[in-house]
């Protein structure tokens, strides 16, 4: 039997060398927003008996933004690190999925009480994730090697700077429960800090780079330390400084304590001098003191930490009705839909875990601190194998913020620490942290694109010295 | 750098597994305190997640719901109502967002909220199946014809109405008025809730309290059904004549003892016992009392279930008690009901019910049946002896003496054509100045008792001092009884 002459050309894309990891990524990113989807689903059935209409625009939409996300690593960034954008993909899925349900439960109470419905912010998530991975591309489109990142590091200074600075301009500032965080445009509230994390972060790796060897100078030897030169003390004293600024300025204790944070452990990270780590832990505790002795809404905090049942009508109420609600969750949770998140303040934004652990219980909130775990742990390997110094300490920086971020919020939602307002990544609802957030990883991602990238075809020992003899001088891209 | 970032790596390993650790400790090790921490609204929530099962009284197709709830659109998804209002509020309490529980709604909550054991399996199943899990439901013991007679009969009154089965136990009628509508404190506006409950604390009248089982009371002369009771027992029968002087003094003190009105008993000098019991003659029972002693009397007041403090309907109910280490003239005020004689409503029913059923006391209860949330029994109450109260043969001679309290007596405004009543009226004076609590003991048919009845009407009704048991009680308690006889 004849069959059609027509042969269609094969539709191939270069081969590639080496494994990418692009297919285990596919894989992973259809898991994760399968979860996301029957997670989606449950929460109509748990809280109307049936399965929500905008479950399939959602679900859809997330196969968009992600597939879409994907197809740009494959052309991008091949070689990137297959585990980090399905992560990420389900703790946004899950994020917004958390919001979806307690807007159903905001929607609820004000319709019982006669209140105007307020309008739904799942959708708004959407939008911002949509923003954030539009951005996630254009990072990737527009810094094909994260060399060149280090060219800007003094606009970027400067921006971040400013963006600290913003929230407590009289006009601009805005003051939402207590903390002056804001900046409104419009109708919008943009969350500067979170903006100014990432830029500062980018700085500070390539102002250490270029500083590491003066940086890592002794001076004397005490108890088995090597003391740094005692000029060389500037660089931590004004980062140290600028972080009392905005605590003093803004209130701002989580982001204050991120940024002093960061900075000690890159400049760590840069000069392998355990001294700084030293001197940021003293000027941290001594500061802390101070501003315990000083403030009283340090003070209040720590007060509320120690014994927040307490303070359980007044400023202890969010840390105890969310503690309440993790152990109403318990080990499997109520399930979605099943529990009352809603009795928790913020619930979708600093306190989305509070939500989590009750209706997805002790389960959910280790399955998504492993997911924070492995991001964090897969950039510091990143930065681990980086052949460039820059490289490596973004790469480290951008890890440990995470982690630190991640501590410092989870920490205080479950009483480990005191309370600090900041996001728990992709999962809390706000715009700005999502959108600063892929860009984190996009520059994560670009990282291990060139860490991961095979070196370029073998060529015998011998064979490379007689060519490198004969072979004129060139331009080695980096 | 690679050695300070493995080490970073190592401290962020560390960092997470601190807040792996917490989350353990509040989800699992500090889960159960925190789940059922009174300061969590879930444990409300939960409450009222439930569809919380009916209290219902009646039988077949006249059953009714006397407490039931209602979905509503709010955060608590159900409304607790009262079809009963006021008039089965005594027996169902209610059950306050803001005041908890009270009556059936607090003694059955296991089974209404569905906590019970008996409902673990269905729990089970429930739960397993997504069900949404509801409570149980109790049926009462309350006949709605008894229960209608007794609260319309007190309307306008302070007093209290108790019947009984006196076969069973099983308690038809418990009315207490002034009473309240439970549903203004089940409503979920917590605001409003306070406002009700302040007006029903503040009530003079106090509204809030049971007093079929939760008040005691001087018994007056219906303490002489013991009394003669006692009489019998130790060889007394109703021909024997005893002294009935017009005025009985009180050994040991100035004071005498007289009779209602001061009138005479019979010759005034001596009368049959029978009489003594059918016009209530005061003087006759105090020599009676003097002649008997305290303890004969004290043991027969035990035998009917005095001073017992563990006795639940499932409402606890107040001790009635007969007084320890009296005078020769305390006996003789004792033994016609005064002195420091205390009784519940719900004790004088139990006289009525131990004599009606042959001696034999049953044990009162209020909840015959419990039922799964489909309705399905669970369980059913079986009747039992509390105590045996008199011999048959004093029953049989007491019942014959009340029954002509009825026919020719102070009681006549109890009979009931075509129906022979037993009983006897009371007048209890409790406060000087004060007009008297009247009341009325009794049951029917006299010749195969039915019910047995006690009414109460606190400090002479709207009849003020010109009150007696037979004037005021009496009319009362023959509504309930032919309520019942009637259907």
């Amino acid at each position: 039997m004849p069959v059609s002459a027509v042969t269609v050309p094969p539709v191939t894309t270069p081969a590639l060398p080496g494994r990418t990891g692009r297919g285990t990524e596919l894989v992973l990113l259809l898991f994760a927003l399968g979860l996301a989807g029957i997670a989606h689903a449950s929460v109509g059935i748990g809280l109307r008996g049936a399965i929500d209409s905008s479950t399939a625009t959602y679900v859809l939409w997330l196969g968009v933004l992600f597939g879409g996300a994907h197809l740009a690593l494959r052309r991008l960034a091949p070689y990137a690190d297959p585990l980090l954008l399905p992560c990420v993909a389900l703790l946004n899925g899950l994020g917004i999925v958390l919001v979806h349900r307690l807007d159903i439960a905001v929607a609820d109470r004000a319709r019982q009480s006669g209140a105007a419905v307020p309008s739904a912010d799942a959708p708004l998530q959407l939008v911002w994730t949509t923003i954030g991975l539009v951005a996630f591309v254009a990072v990737l489109a527009l810094v094909r090697d994260h060399a060149r990142l280090q060219r800007y590091a003094y606009t970027a200074a400067a921006a971040g700077l400013v963006a600290l600075m913003l929230p407590a301009l009289p006009g601009i500032g805005a003051t939402i429960n207590g903390a002056r965080l804001w900046v409104r445009v419009g109708p919008m509230t943009v969350q500067p800090s979170e903006v100014a994390k990432v830029l500062l972060l980018l700085f500070f790796a390539s102002y250490l780079v270029a500083k590491r060897d003066v940086l890592s100078l002794a001076s004397r030897r005490v108890l088995g330390v090597d003391l740094p030169r005692a000029r060389d003390l500037g660089p931590i004293l004004v980062a140290w400084a600028a972080s009392i600024a905005v605590l003093v300025r803004e209130r701002d204790l989580g982001s204050s304590l991120l940024f002093f944070g960061i900075f000690v452990v890159m400049l760590y990270i840069a000069t392998e001098r355990t001294s700084w780590l030293l001197i940021g832990m003293g000027l941290f505790l001594g500061s802390s003191f101070v501003a315990y002795q000083v403030f009283g809404h340090v003070q209040r905090r720590v007060d509320t930490w120690l014994d927040p049942f307490a303070y359980s009508s007044d400023q202890g109420y969010q840390l105890v009705q969310a503690l309440f609600g993790m152990g109403s969750g318990g080990l499997l949770g109520t399930g979605l839909g099943q529990g009352s998140p809603n009795t928790v303040p913020f619930a979708k934004t600093d306190f989305i875990l509070a939500a989590l652990g009750e209706e997805l219980g002790l389960a959910g909130v280790m399955a998504v601190l492993v997911l924070f775990a492995l991001i964090v742990e897969r950039g510091l390997r990143t930065a681990l194998q980086c052949r460039d110094s820059f490289g490596k300490l973004l790469a480290g920086g951008l890890s440990f913020s995470l982690c630190l971020q991640v501590f410092v919020i989870a920490g205080g939602v479950l009483g480990l620490i005191p309370l600090t307002g900041v996001t728990l990544p992709w999962l809390s609802y706000g715009g700005s942290s999502i959108v600063t957030n892929y860009v984190l990883v996009a520059v994560l991602l670009r990282i291990s694109d060139a860490v991961r990238r095979p070196a370029p075809a073998p060529v015998s020992p011998a064979a490379a010295r007689a060519s490198l003899a004969d072979a004129p001088t060139t331009v080695v891209r980096r | 750098m690679n050695r300070p970032l493995r080490r970073v790596a190592l401290a962020c390993l560390v960092l997470f597994a601190l807040l792996l650790g917490q989350a353990n400790w509040v989800q699992v090790v500090k889960a159960r305190d925190y789940r059922d921490d009174p300061r969590n609204k879930r444990v409300l929530l939960r409450t009222y997640d439930r569809e919380r099962g009916a209290i219902i009284v009646g039988t077949g197709s006249s059953r009714t719901a006397v407490a039931r709830s209602t979905v509503t659109t709010d955060a608590l998804k159900y409304l607790r109502g009262y079809p009963g209002g006021a008039e089965y509020a005594p027996v169902t309490g209610f059950a306050s967002l803001v005041y908890g529980f009270s009556g059936v709604e607090r003694l059955e909550n296991d089974v209404l909220s569905g906590e019970d054991d008996r409902l673990l399996v269905r729990r089970l199943s429930d739960y397993i199946t997504g069900r949404k899990v509801a409570g149980g439901s109790v049926v009462l013991t309350v006949d709605p014809r008894a229960q209608r007679a007794a609260y319309q009969g007190l309307q306008g009154k302070v007093g209290a109405v108790v019947a009984l089965d006196p076969r069973t136990g099983a308690v038809l009628a418990m009315a207490s008025t002034p009473s309240y509508d439970p549903s203004v404190l089940t409503s979920h506006t917590p605001a409003r809730i306070r406002d009700a409950y302040k007006r029903l604390v503040d009530d003079p009248q106090d509204p809030l309290v049971n007093r079929g089982v939760e008040r005691t009371y001087p018994p007056g002369s219906t303490f002489k059904l013991i009394t003669t009771a006692a009489a019998l027992a130790a060889g007394y029968t109703p021909e024997r004549r005893i002294p009935s002087p017009t005025v009985l003094d009180l050994p040991g003190t100035t004071s005498d003892l007289g009779n209602f009105g001061g009138e005479r008993c019979g010759d005034g000098r001596t009368t049959t016992l029978a009489d003594a019991l059918r016009i209530s003659c005061n003087t006759a029972y105090g020599g009676l009392g003097m002649t008997l002693g305290d303890t004969r009397l004290r043991d027969q007041a035990k035998a009917f279930g005095f001073d017992s403090s563990d006795l639940r309907v499932p409402q606890r109910v107040a001790t009635s008690v007969f007084p320890d280490d009296l005078t020769r003239a305390q006996v003789a005020q004792a033994a016609i009901g005064q002195y420091d004689v205390r009784v519940t409503p719900l004790q004088m029913a139990m006289v009525a019910a131990g004599i009606a059923n042959g001696g034999e006391l049953m044990r009162p209860y209020l909840i015959k049946q419990v039922l799964a949330p489909d309705l399905s029994p669970l369980s059913l109450s079986a009747p039992s002896v509390l105590s045996r109260a008199v011999s048959s043969q004093v029953a049989q001679a007491l019942t014959t003496m009340m029954e002509l309290v009825v026919t020719r007596g102070t009681g006549t405004r109890a009979r009931i054509s075509g129906v022979r009543v037993a009983g006897k009226t009371g007048t209890a004076q409790h406060q000087t100045g004060q007009p008297p609590h009247a009341w009325f003991v009794g049951f029917a048919p006299a010749d195969d008792p039915k019910i047995a009845v006690a009414v109460l009407v606190e400090d002479g009704g709207n009849l003020g001092s010109d009150a007696t048991g037979g004037l005021l009680a009496a009319p009362i308690a023959r509504a309930v009884m032919q309520a019942v006889l009637r259907g």
